[in-house]
């Protein structure tokens, strides 16, 4: 079994309003040093072990349906998991 | 003219898309639930509102893969008229079938209110029974119709006359060029932010419109004549 942790985030190009509202209460709370904040999405996948190459797998996936290429970067992380 | 009005979990316009074809135009409409497996013995194929699948992930995203897309691409392949408004261009977009993409609202703010829309394009089967540069007064309802593609895009959009409809006066969510509505290449495909279905009666909001469905229609029976 495979544990995989993607990271989905707005291209850098693309304005994150949502960031810029948390980043605007922060500055208001105190922290003005953050510059910059940016939100994004955290998807966590279990995936048993099969004869598919994992690294193909996650990609495919990524770029079919669990992002959005045309305005948004991924990272993935793959651990074993029990 | 027989059209189709999607269904998904979710969807909340189809019945004002089915009114106004219905009652509104007096042509043939069914609904057809988003596990059906085939369109082809509809003319028009109507993508409606909502939040299909609560959003969930991106919005679109889920009825993307619903298996009455496949047979949308096969209607948008064959030239027929697809129109998708709202949660339907979201799903356009999400398919393919149009470029770019829906993002969050520049303000953050879910908008529900009456606009200005601008006719850029009358020269297509969704607008020609507006004038060329008509102002007209549409709905609009959507916390996500920030319009975004990159340059090169955005060029090839203004290059072939694909941006129909632009924000007239004030651009409510912040899409790049005040991009309120585009087509696809081909001239059958059409993606819109704002609710033609729900101005189709005066004594309701107004009627401007209504005029999206007569053009497709008038379009249609054009072409089934001289063929």
């Amino acid at each position: 079994m495979k544990k995989v942790k993607i990271f989905v985030t707005l291209r850098e190009s693309i304005l994150d309003p949502q960031g810029s509202a948390v980043q605007g209460s922060l500055a208001k709370m105190g922290y003005g040093e953050v510059e910059e904040l940016r939100i994004g999405k955290y998807l966590e996948l279990t995936i048993s072990d099969s004869a598919r190459d994992i690294d193909t797998l996650v990609k495919e996936m990524c770029e079919k349906v669990l992002t959005n290429v045309v305005i948004e970067d991924y990272r993935y992380e793959v651990e074993e998991a029990n | 003219m027989k059209f189709a009005v999607l269904v998904f979990p979710g969807s909340n316009c189809d019945i004002d898309m089915y009114h106004a074809i219905k009652d509104e135009l007096g042509e043939e409409v069914e609904y057809v639930w988003h596990t059906e497996t085939d369109l082809s013995s509809f003319d028009g194929i109507l993508v409606p509102g909502g939040f299909s699948y609560g959003d969930y992930l991106r919005c679109g995203a889920m009825a993307n893969q619903s298996n009455i897309m496949a047979e949308v691409k096969k209607a948008a392949d064959a030239g027929k008229p697809v129109l998708g408004v709202c949660n339907g261009f979201q799903i356009l977009t999400e398919a393919g079938l149009l470029p770019g993409a829906l993002l969050r609202n520049k303000n953050l703010k879910f908008m529900c209110r009456t606009i200005q829309l601008k006719v850029e394009n009358n020269n297509t089967l969704f607008t020609n029974q507006y004038e060329q540069g008509q102002v007209i007064n549409i709905p609009i309802a959507h916390g996500e119709g920030n319009y975004y593609c990159d340059g090169e895009t955005l060029q090839k959009l203004k290059d072939n006359n694909q941006i129909v409809f632009t924000y007239s006066g004030e651009n409510p969510n912040g899409s790049l060029a005040d991009i309120a509505g585009i087509i696809n290449e081909r001239g059958n495909v059409l993606g819109m932010m704002p609710h033609p279905e729900r101005a189709v009666d005066a004594l309701v909001g107004g009627a401007d419109g209504l005029a999206v469905f007569k053009s497709i229609v008038k379009q249609w029976r054009e072409n089934h004549v001289n063929n």
